[in-house]
């Protein structure tokens, strides 16, 4: 058993490598590539020792930015996916089942149509906002019901506040043309444009975010024994569940809140780490992590080329890429059944 | 499961620690769901070292009693005594490290493998400052030898058969190393080889660790055969308890199940054997 148990060991190891391995890939392509492609050389330049050049300025003021971004969001909804897959034992849970991103499409158009704020680093932080006031409701609901915060509880509860914080949504946007407008391009969901210091100042909310994810993973491998075996093996439920909705709601919201409501990066990342480890969430949270970035970069740079010199929203490209990736997981049984 | 005599499961019991003859205690314990109370009242001592079986029909309460054994249920009046203290009162992962409870069919993620499934029997002993130990390692090998999984430890759950699938759980509480381990009629779904091959393992590791045992059981004459103490219990109440060849006799079998039966002495064991009456008299399959 030992040998085959390293085996398993090695396999996941190895696994971990290579998405770390193609995760740097993605990166270098993603400052690389574009309506100028750049090489290695003028890569390099740029990052460490610019000095004014044009494929500097590429690099720093253009790709750069757009990286990180989509780097960060792409680590934040991948672990989120994961977390949510797991405390809702549904193999379809992602940011729109839990109703996060309608809370910041929420406060995206609240922040414009109540206070007048329209600058960006203005409405994403309303944006977060509703994204945590939905991550907070959802919980709090399925908690008071009878028999506390269960798989079932949570996705109704879920259901329930998108519904709500949708319907508010064009309410407003009804009433308010530049509202609209701002949503409009907010809604598709995009990683260029956003400044890089906006993007550093969601990193320590995507830092701790992640730091919980981490803490959560071993009591979600006991909670997915079923809640009786979890509780006697010495997991706090209500203690647990909380932690995973907090993590959920600080990666989910902030990623949604800066880049607008991207699906299907959670979805695919973490069924392909549930393919690649079992079921194992301390290995497919970290895994879906960088799968989830390495979907957005590349996702981000095809949508650089297919259109050039114009450009496709990473959103749009994500779901011309994820929903055939998609159809073929779920056509295995074994990838689904949580 | 000859690998059992040559590396029994550890006994969990420090050496030299004195334990409470009454490990548990339950004291004028009333259970209900919502409106519909499932026991009344009741008291019921569990004594150190000993594999208790309940029995009764269905619906008695003894599932719910064992919930309430294993803390998963708030008594709605009286109290459980875990080693003399009221077990509400104990933090969740202090009970962990000294009960185990195995659900009746419990369900795994599909992919799991047996030797997944026995190491998440060691979560009690773990925490975020302490990881994977050797201990924990020694553990998972010892509940795999001693439940005969220890070469079938890299197949995944679904491959086996509802008896292998069976102890690779008994094999989890097992490895979170307990002193009292409560099962919820383990025998379920089984065939009766089954039955006999996850019996004669509780009995084993009983005999190798000392154990305490409390098990639900539907099967009256395996019930009696191997446990020391029976509890029969009715509409949430004791109904008689002691040792196997006191408590199941005819009139307790029409007490508690409404059933004629005769009972007699198993030649080979001394164990009482319960013989049910069909209402169709001798030939129950002759048209009548």
């Amino acid at each position: 058993m030992q040998q085959v148990a390293s085996e398993r060991a090695r396999k996941r190891r190895i696994w971990t490598f290579v998405l770390v391995g193609l995760l740097a890939l993605a990166v270098l392509l993603s400052i690389g590539l574009g309506a100028q492609p750049l090489g290695p050389g003028q890569i390099w330049h740029g990052l460490w020792s610019a000095s004014g050049t044009e494929g500097d300025v590429i690099v720093r003021s253009l790709r750069l930015p757009r990286t990180v971004t989509a780097l960060v969001a792409g680590l934040a909804l991948g672990a989120a996916g994961a977390l949510m897959q797991g405390h809702t034992r549904n193999p379809i849970a992602d940011p729109v089942l839990l109703g996060i991103s309608a809370g910041a499409g929420m406060g995206v158009v609240a922040s414009l149509f109540l206070i007048g704020v329209s600058s960006l680093y203005g409405y994403v932080w309303f944006g977060f906002l509703g994204a945590a006031l939905a991550g907070t409701l959802v919980y709090a609901v399925g908690a008071l019901t009878r028999g506390g915060a269960t798989p079932v509880t949570l996705a109704l509860a879920g259901a329930a506040v998108h519904a709500l914080f949708t319907a508010l949504t064009a309410g407003m946007v009804l009433f308010d043309r530049q509202a609209l407008e701002t949503y409009r391009f907010w809604t598709v969901g995009s990683v260029s444009g956003q400044p890089l210091g906006l993007t550093l100042q969601a990193l320590p909310f995507i830092a701790v975010g992640l730091a919980l994810a981490a803490l959560n993973t071993p009591g979600l491998n006991a909670l997915s024994l079923g809640e009786d075996v979890a509780r006697m093996l010495g997991v706090r439920i209500g203690l647990n569940r909380a932690l995973g909705m907090a993590a959920i709601t600080l990666l989910t919201g902030t990623a949604v809140a800066v880049c607008g409501p991207i699906g299907f990066v959670g979805l695919v990342g973490t069924h392909i780490a549930r393919y690649l480890s079992g079921p194992d969430y301390r290995w497919i949270v970290a895994q879906a992590a960088l799968i989830g970035a390495t979907l957005m970069l590349t996702a981000d740079t095809l949508g650089r080329l297919v259109a050039r010199p114009g450009e496709l929203q990473v959103g749009i490209m994500l779901a011309l890429i994820g929903a055939p990736v998609f159809i073929q997981l779920v056509r295995r049984r074994q990838a689904v059944r949580i | 499961m000859t690998e059992t005599t040559r590396t029994p499961s550890a006994a969990p019991q420090d050496a030299g620690a004195v334990r409470p003859e009454v490990r548990l205690r339950a004291e004028g314990l009333t259970l209900s769901y919502g409106e519909r109370t499932v026991v009344r009242e009741l008291d019921l001592d569990i004594t150190n070292g000993t594999v208790t079986a309940i029995i009764g029909p269905n619906g008695c309460g003894k599932s719910t009693l064992l919930r309430a054994f294993g803390r998963l249920m708030k008594p709605t009046a009286g109290t459980v005594l875990l080693d003399g203290r009221p077990i509400h009162g104990i933090p969740t992962r202090e009970v962990a490290e000294r009960v185990g409870l195995l659900p009746q069919s419990p369900a795994a993620p599909e992919g799991l493998s047996v030797a997944d499934l026995v190491a998440r029997g060691r979560h009690p002993h773990q925490s975020w400052y302490r990881r994977w130990s050797s201990d924990d390692e020694a553990a998972v090998e010892q509940a795999l030898r001693a439940t005969g999984m220890f070469e079938l430890a890299e197949r995944t759950l679904d491959e086996l058969s509802g008896g292998q699938r069976q102890r690779a759980w008994i094999a989890m509480a097992l490895a979170q190393e307990t002193e009292l381990l409560l099962l919820d009629e383990p025998t379920n779904h089984l065939d009766l080889a089954h039955q006999i091959e996850v019996l004669d393992l509780v009995r084993e590791l009983h005999l190798t660790t000392g154990r305490t045992v409390v098990v639900v059981l539907h099967d009256l004459s395996l019930a009696a055969r191997y446990a020391d103490r029976l509890v029969a219990m009715k509409d949430g109440r004791v109904v008689a308890q002691g040792a196997p060849s006191e408590v199941l006799t005819e009139d307790l079998v029409a007490e508690v199940f409404g059933l004629r039966a005769r009972v007699r002495l198993d030649e080979e064991t001394g164990s009482p054997l319960v013989i049910p009456l069909s209402r169709h008299g001798a030939k129950a399959a002759d048209g009548a």
